[in-house]
């Protein structure tokens, strides 16, 4: 039996959540192996290879796969699949985006955003934005398979996997990059934070999650996130959504800033080690989930915690 | 150009759900059900584009339970052309949905099929992506922009990190994420005449698909909870707790 984990791919870098990824392969069973599509990807390439009990890295090196679009990228995956039990990819946009395409192309059913793997075709995944488990057992020969990240710890480093070039699997020509706006921030990556900050429709405005979260995410080194209502009034860009339709975060500590609790954003936090809600309504339901509550006026609390942190 | 958008009927994303005690599933009875909102917001997307011009035709087509005719119902009074309900009580599972749309999409020959990203339901985020392989179509998911350039289509699309735009060739599949507008209501006179508007009704069995599903649901489960831990009085005391019982700043 053998298991592919298609790494998730920056310029020349991997993400985090590859090694992630590589303990689901692993719970499943048999050899791991990593697929590397990118466009110059050599480090990426080495990177992987350290991961440990891994067995084979694959690499690709085409433009083609410089942007992660849908179309050449399943093609490459398809042409490798015939080797494998099982193919899994970090339930992040690229995987969300590309998985499925590559099922219905091996004429497989996907299991989506398993949290938990019980056997080599049996696994947890949330439904109903995480109000209910499902546990499933997959009745096709080979599992294509997209992993929640945070429900998994990271693969070890210390491997020493043999990397192996391949051919690419040719740009079916029907779509194109045009480009890219990415929100520049020296803060850690939300989704790998060991600390998240979140605001909510109480701040207001861009000016006062300027004013009052990111010192305090700076002097913990946390990332910062948002509720689905702060990201609709269009005080931070969409990419800070934590909640069902946004991130799926499980950070050390998270704390939540004038945020209600809506059933939305819990889905996406409430597996966080220690939550703290700083709201003054202290009826709100993000105190049902709270570890430590503060019933406070965040515009008195935040310049307060901030200088606590010294 | 004619465009396709499959709406789902789902339980209404207000309500709250609950757990069967028999582990079975989630309880369907009596609760109130609606049009997945993802696909609402397909729907309207595809009604800006014929206001717009560049779309000639919508239709609405739903597989679901003799019911979901009120979902297509809700889009033809927002404004699509005509329905298409394929009935079944089963339930049928992404890949076979596409299948069946493959099937739709071979007779009705649209340029575009735009669906909502996922069903609030099974929360699977694959259907789409699944057409457009099954098709050779490429695909724009999650989008938040779409705009029609030539013969192709510019697709802005919500990625992690921030925005990524696409071009795409037609035809081609549009799968809708929540900030690519906000749906209508449909007014009372356009609900009235919604009811006249072509509603055709189909079997499954009538298209050549095989729909047995691949998944087995072992048991569906309460999720783990989590217990209310105390309030603290200051910020003094939040940091002092942070630092020396939970170790965690």
């Amino acid at each position: 039996m053998a298991v592919l984990v298609i790494a998730d791919v920056h310029g020349n870098s991997i993400d985090d959540s590859t090694h992630k990824t590589v303990t689901a392969a692993q719970a499943i069973g048999g050899d791991v192996d990593i697929l590397i599509a990118g466009d110059g990807a050599d480090d990426a390439a080495a990177a992987a290879a350290k991961i440990s009990g891994v067995r084979k890295v694959l690499h690709a090196d085409d433009p083609s796969y410089a942007h992660r679009l849908a179309e050449p990228l399943a093609d490459l995956i398809v042409k490798v699949a015939a080797d494998y039990d099982a193919i899994l990819k970090t339930a992040a946009t690229t995987g969300k985006n590309v998985m499925p395409r590559v099922a219905a192309l091996l004429d497989v059913m996907q299991i989506s955003e398993i949290v938990s793997v019980e056997g080599p075709d049996t696994f947890v995944r949330p439904i109903y934005a995480g109000n209910a488990m499902q546990t499933i057992k997959s009745n096709d020969a080979k599992k294509v398979i997209t992993v929640r990240a945070t429900s998994f710890a990271a693969a070890e480093e210390g491997g020493n996997a043999t990397i192996e070039k391949i051919d690419a699997a040719g740009d079916p020509g029907i779509s194109s990059f045009v480009g890219e706006e990415l929100t520049k921030s020296d803060r850690p990556e939300l989704t790998g934070a060991k600390i998240v900050i979140s605001g909510g429709r109480a701040l207001a405005s861009y000016e006062n999650f300027e004013k009052y979260i990111f010192p305090i995410a700076d002097k913990l080194g946390a990332a910062v996130g948002a509720s689905r209502a702060a990201v609709d009034a269009g005080y931070v860009p969409n990419d800070y959504q934590v909640g069902q339709t946004g991130k799926v975060v499980a950070p050390e500590l998270y704390i939540a800033v004038g945020i209600s609790g809506a059933i939305q954003h819990l889905a996406g936090m409430k597996d966080s080690k220690v939550i703290v809600a700083i709201n003054k309504d202290e009826e709100a339901p993000i105190f049902q989930v709270a570890d430590y509550g503060l019933v406070a006026d965040l515009f008195k609390a935040l310049p307060e915690l901030e200088e606590a942190l010294g | 150009m004619k465009v396709l958008v499959p709406v789902k009927r789902v339980i209404d994303y207000n309500v709250k759900v609950r757990v069967k005690s028999d582990e079975s599933g989630v309880d369907l009875a009596n609760v109130k059900m609606s049009m997945n909102p993802f696909d609402e917001i397909a729907v309207e997307e595809a009604i800006r584009m014929k206001e717009a011009g560049t779309v000639t035709e919508i239709v609405a087509v739903s597989i679901g339970p003799e019911k979901a005719q009120d979902q297509i119902r809700q889009a033809l009074a927002m404004g699509a052309d005509r329905g298409l309900l394929i009935k079944t009580d089963e339930n049928v599972e992404p890949l076979s949905v596409a299948k069946l749309l493959k099937a739709v999409v071979d007779e009705e020959k649209p340029e575009l099929v735009i669906l909502g990203k996922q069903a609030i339901d099974d929360d699977s985020n694959q259907t789409g992506q699944m057409l457009a392989a099954l098709l050779g179509w490429p695909q724009g998911t999650f989008a938040s922009k779409v705009e029609k350039d030539g013969d192709k289509l510019n697709v802005t699309r919500e990625i992690d990190g921030g925005l990524q735009t696409i071009a795409i060739n037609m035809p081609a599949i549009v799968t809708t994420d929540l900030r690519l507008n906000e749906p209508r209501y449909a007014s009372l006179p356009n609900i009235m005449k919604a009811k006249k508007k072509p509603l055709d009704v189909k079997e499954i069995g009538d298209y050549d698909v095989d729909v047995t599903p691949r998944l087995e649901t072992v048991k569906v489960t309460e999720p783990p909870k989590r217990k209310a831990g105390a309030k603290v009085e200051s910020v003094a005391e939040l940091v002092d707790k942070l630092k020396n019982e939970a170790g965690v700043i």
